[in-house]
Formats: structure tokens, C-alpha cells, sequence
């Protein structure tokens, strides 16, 4: 069966994305790779020295990945526009993950000055994959000004809690021409296989893989999940029926 | 409103009475809650809580690990001037004492610069004492200017100041500050800042909030532990840095849990403050606010500091030195206070990569 995903032209086997934050070492990086099988990760900027190329995560990144530079400590359009325009000119490429936080608490994003800087880097040609609360409308004006992608939470970052979000994503899925790439929360690899089984295009992780105990190990199933997750929504899932229809107590009266 | 006003809302009879008739029982069941009251984390801080230190440990390291991931940022002080016309009887820096101050020169903060820069590290912390017509707004901004082009995050911790100077040094390259409210007992306050500009209580009290109005990317706050009882200024630590949180979202606020060392001062009678008491004061805090930042310096001993890292802690110091043009003389020379873990930066970074954590040189790039 024919599934070819594409994003900023870019044709991809693997639909899991994957991260590199909160590792207890960087040199974790290439075997959680390999063994996810993902081909997109995402680096936050805020990390990366560009001067140096000791303690670099950089290093530890195969050349044949897709990087996905994120603006994660963006509090405003502004600031979000101005580090993809770093991350470009340091040489990683035109993708950019959108993160624009400005909620401290609950690390819940911006969806007014995403847009903004989704317009704006777009229109530079970025491929951009704006990280956004599952909100239709918002979904919709970055289809509008030119996202690549929209990737809706499935529970505030980092909390592992899986899709709390869910009737929300479907209609996102139901209702954007984009690919749906669920990011963030995805706490297990059911929750991931879940999402792919919803019909979203991709998945986006960090927390779960990098805070198990056996990091590499983790990312393997979830390479595993979110492939098995695809290939169920490719197939096309049964329905579920809550009640048993073997008789018909009250329709039954209309064949007597 | 400012903090004053929350401030003014715990009575200090009020704290005891709650600090003493929590029981064991109520630990267990706030331990137990996902989101955490003011009162729930003073119950968390009481006596009775010490028999539940484990659980609060687990817990803390569970949500540590979580937010931030297996990860500590380092960062170092450079101390730049020593002159200062406060009277705080338990600093080194206290105007009364005879030493002979310094100030660096712009070349000599370029050295500085360049000996810390060669470590590593992209995070400085730079310090004055509260001289504003010696070390003022401009001298700072100057020093910045050189910073600028060896640090990618630059945090000031000097004397309070108004919100327009604090955009003004924003605008010059600082993205953080530090204050510490030093007691947050007004009444301990006002007997230990014998003379000077910091013996307005209330002015350096709001000055963390100043700072959250210029528009600085963060705020830390914090108590020099042993001035008062540590239970009562480690609560009024943690609800100044909620009020902030929740007033100012866009902006990460932390604490910093320094507790008292020797200085040159006078100032020989500090409450006593265990490392049980800082374990039980770490972990209630990561309980209350699980995403905020917790800093821990060198005034703690390196074998405590190595276990703290499981504890909720997220940013230490490395390789520091007190004393103003440290980093580039090695000289005896008069620090602000006596540090105790003396591991330069290499040193820390293998120790914590042997405890299975990474250290972190950069987290933040001026924009």
C-alpha cells in the first residue's frame, strides 16, 4: 500500500518526530535514532552553541536527519521570528518548529502571535510547523498563512498524560487539509498508536522517550506503535457499537 | 497591589499555629495532590512533615525529571565591585568593614570575561554591591557591552532598583535577575540592615516585580536561609514566587535556597539550618511549583550539592570565586562569603555526568 508522507517537500517513511531535550547525555541521541527509526528531530535554539563545537547536540545528529530547529523560549511573535532567522543563517536549514509560549505555568501556546510568526516566516520560505492548542480556528488561519503542518497538543508538554485532547484533534483531522502532527503529552506508545489510528499524519516526542528508564528501548516501541497505528487507520478500523443488537426489544414489535 | 499586600496577609502567629498543628496524616494527603495551596506547601514545611521526607524526595525527583529532564545548567558569578554603603551585619561587603574595596576596569572585566568564557560557560551572573554613584546603571551597562560578547545570557544581581533602570539595562543585553529579600521577617529585616538604601524593606521587596514589569525573561527570588526560621521565610519564598508566576506568566520565575556561610562580619549567630531542613525546604517547593527553576550555589559542600541534584534542584554554580576580579587573580583576596564546594567547571561537569545527569552550558541566546 502506497502511504507517502510529504512536508516541505520532503518524502518521509517514519511519521514519528522525535526530540532532544532532557537527556542525562547528548551521546544518547544517535541510538534513540536509530532505533525509533524517525527521520525529522527537533533541536530548541535556546541550546544550541553556535560557537562551539564541544558539548554541541549538534554532534551527536546524523547528517541524513531532517532537522527541526524549534523557537522554544519565544514569548512573542517577534522573538520567535528572530531565532528561526538565526537557526537559518547558522546553516540548519529552513524548517522551524513554532513555539511561542508565554504561560509559564501551564507551557500552554500562544495561538494569536503563532500565527503572526507563521505569516511571517512563511512568506521568507520557511516550512513552517507552527505547535498550537488543538483549536479549529486557529488551525485554519495557519492554513491560511501558509503552515506546512499544524501541530495541536494532545496534553500540556511534558506531562505525559496522553490524548486528554482528543475529541479536539478529531476535528482537526476531520476538518484541516494539513497533515495533523499530534505534539506533545503523549505519555505511552498506545497513546501514540491511538493518534495514528485517528488518522493524524504524524507524532511529536520528547518527555516520554528521554524520562524512561530505558531510553533507547522506548524509542523503539514507539517507532513500533506509532507505524502500527498508521497501518490500523490505513486498513480502516471496524466500527464499535456500544450496545448488542441481537434482538431488538424496541423495534421488535414492528415484525410481529 | 504588590507582594507587600500577601505578604501582609500571614500573620507571623498565624504561621506558627499552622506550622504546629499540622499532622502527619495531612502530609500524607497533600503529598498525595496534584496541585498544591500556599497553606498546603507551609504544611509541607512543618515538623511533622520531616517524617515523610522520602516520599516528598520521590515525588520531587519525579517531577523534576519530568519538566526539566536529567539535565542541571551551570553558570558562575563575576563580582565586580565590592563597594557598598549598606550596613547588613552578616555580609562581607558591609560598608563597615575595612578592606580595600575594588572595582574592575573595563579591561579587567574583558579578562575576566575571557578566563570564565574559556571554561565553557555561557551563563554569567554578575554582582555589585549597593554603590549606584560608584557601580551604577551605567558602569554596569558598560560591562555588559563587553559581556555581551562571551555570555548568551547575562543576569544582574545588584541593588533594587526602579522598573525603568531595570529596562534600561534590559534594553543593554541583561536577561535576568536576582534579588534576595535576604529575611522576609520585616521585624529581623530592619535589625539586621543597620544603615543604608536596603533598609527599605518594602522597596527591595517589590523590586522582583519591577523587574517582571521592565520585562526581564526571568526573576529569582529567594531568603538567605538562617536569618529567621527557615520554615517561615522558605514559605514566604515560595508564595512570592507564586504571586509572581501567576501576575507575570511570560516570565520564568525561580528561587535560589542560599544558606548563610561565614563572612568577614560580625554577624555570628545564625538559626541553625540543616541539611535536612534544605532537603525537606527543595522538595516542598518543587511539590508546589513542579516547572519552577531552583538554584543552588557553592555555599553548599560538593557531597551535598551531588545529592541535591536529585532533589528538584535545576542550575548550580561552578567554579567561583567571591571576590571581585577573581576569575583572573588568584590572590588572597576578601570575598562576600566563604564558598564551600571549590569543584572548577570540569570538575562538575564529571561529577554530574556521573550521577547520570547532563550539565548544561546554554539555555537561553540573546536575541
Amino acid at each position: 500500500m502506497s502511504d507517502q508522507f510529504i512536508i516541505g517537500g520532503k518524502s518521509l517513511t517514519s511519521r514519528l518526530f522525535i526530540g532532544t531535550g532532557k537527556y542525562s547525555t547528548d551521546a544518547l541521541i544517535p541510538e534513540i535514532i536509530k532505533k525509533s527509526g524517525s527521520q525529522v528531530i527537533t533541536v530548541a535554539l535556546r541550546r544550541v552553541d553556535f560557537n562551539s563545537s564541544t558539548g554541541n547536540v549538534m554532534n551527536h545528529i546524523p547528517k541524513a536527519m531532517q532537522l527541526l530547529p524549534n523557537t522554544s523560549g519565544a514569548r512573542n511573535a517577534q522573538e520567535a521570528i528572530r531565532i528561526a532567522r538565526l537557526a537559518k543563517a547558522a546553516g540548519y536549514g529552513n524548517w522551524i518548529k513554532i513555539e511561542v509560549i508565554s504561560d509559564n505555568k501551564y507551557l500552554l501556546p500562544d495561538g494569536y502571535e503563532t500565527i503572526k510568526a507563521t505569516e511571517v516566516l512563511a512568506g521568507e520560505g520557511f516550512v513552517v510547523l507552527p505547535y498550537i492548542s488543538p483549536d479549529l480556528m486557529v488551525a485554519k488561519k495557519l492554513v491560511e498563512v501558509g503552515a506546512a503542518a499544524v501541530m495541536p497538543l494532545g496534553a500540556p508538554i511534558g506531562t505525559n498524560r496522553g490524548l486528554k485532547t482528543k475529541e479536539l484533534l478529531k476535528i482537526l483531522i476531520e476538518e484541516i487539509s494539513l497533515p495533523v502532527i499530534v505534539d506533545a503529552g503523549i505519555g505511552k506508545p498506545s497513546d501514540a498508536c491511538e493518534a495514528m489510528e485517528m488518522g493524524a499524519a504524524a507524532c511529536l516526542l520528547n518527555t516520554a522517550i528521554a524520562s524512561a528508564n530505558a531510553p533507547a528501548v522506548m524509542a523503539e516501541a514507539f517507532g513500533l506503535a506509532v507505524a502500527a497505528g498508521r497501518k490500523a487507520y490505513l486498513a480502516g478500523l471496524g466500527s464499535s457499537q456500544q450496545y448488542a443488537n441481537a434482538s431488538s426489544p424496541l423495534t421488535g414489535f414492528l415484525d410481529d | 497591589m504588590s507582594f507587600y499586600d500577601e505578604y501582609l496577609a500571614y500573620s507571623d502567629a498565624m504561621l506558627t499555629a499552622a506550622l504546629v498543628e499540622t499532622t502527619g496524616e495531612q502530609v500524607l494527603k497533600i503529598i498525595g495532590k496534584e496541585r498544591l495551596t500556599p497553606m498546603d506547601f507551609l504544611a509541607l514545611l512543618s515538623p511533622a512533615a520531616e517524617a515523610h521526607l522520602e516520599l516528598m524526595a520521590q515525588k520531587a525527583y519525579a517531577l523534576t525529571v519530568q519538566h526539566f529532564g536529567r539535565v542541571i545548567l551551570l553558570y558562575t558569578p563575576m563580582y565586580l565591585s565590592d563597594y557598598c554603603t549598606n550596613q547588613c551585619t552578616y555580609c562581607g561587603f558591609n560598608a563597615t568593614n575595612t578592606f580595600t574595596r575594588k572595582q574592575l576596569t573595563m579591561v579587567e572585566v574583558a579578562r575576566e570575561a575571557q578566563n570564565i568564557a574559556a571554561t565553557g560557560l555561557k551563563h554569567i551572573l554578575i554582582l555589585t554591591g549597593d554603590a549606584p554613584k560608584i557601580a551604577g546603571i551605567s558602569y554596569i551597562k558598560d560591562c555588559v557591552k563587553i559581556l555581551k560578547k562571551y555570555f548568551s545570557s547575562i543576569a544582574i544581581e545588584v541593588y533594587a532598583m526602579e522598573r525603568e533602570e531595570y529596562a534600561s539595562l534590559i534594553e543593554a543585553g541583561v536577561d535576568s535577575m536576582t534579588l534576595y529579600q535576604e529575611t522576609y521577617n520585616s521585624q529581623i529585616y530592619d535589625t539586621l540592615h543597620v544603615k543604608g538604601p536596603k533598609k527599605d524593606y518594602s522597596y527591595r521587596l517589590d523590586a522582583p516585580e519591577r523587574a517582571c514589569k521592565a520585562g526581564m525573561r526571568s526573576v529569582n527570588v529567594g531568603a538567605l536561609l538562617g536569618l529567621d526560621n527557615w520554615r517561615k521565610d522558605g514559605f514566604f519564598t515560595g508564595v512570592h514566587a507564586d504571586y509572581l508566576q501567576n501576575k507575570y506568566s511570560e516570565i520564568e520565575i525561580s528561587i535560589s535556597l542560599p544558606r548563610i556561610r561565614p563572612t568577614m562580619g560580625n554577624y555570628d549567630e545564625p538559626l541553625q539550618v540543616t541539611d535536612k531542613n534544605m532537603v525537606q525546604f527543595m522538595t516542598a517547593f518543587r511539590l508546589f511549583m513542579p516547572r519552577a527553576g531552583i538554584t543552588l550555589s557553592t555555599r553548599e559542600r560538593a557531597e551535598f550539592r551531588n545529592h541535591a541534584i536529585k532533589l528538584g534542584i535545576t542550575k548550580m554554580s561552578a567554579g567561583v570565586n567571591t571576590a571581585v576580579g577573581g576569575h583572573s587573580d588568584n590572590q588572597e583576596n576578601s570575598g562576600q562569603f566563604a564558598i564551600s564546594d571549590t569543584r572548577n567547571v570540569k570538575e562538575m561537569c564529571e561529577a554530574i555526568y556521573k550521577l547520570g545527569y547532563q550539565p548544561i552550558y546554554k539555555d537561553w541566546q540573546m536575541l
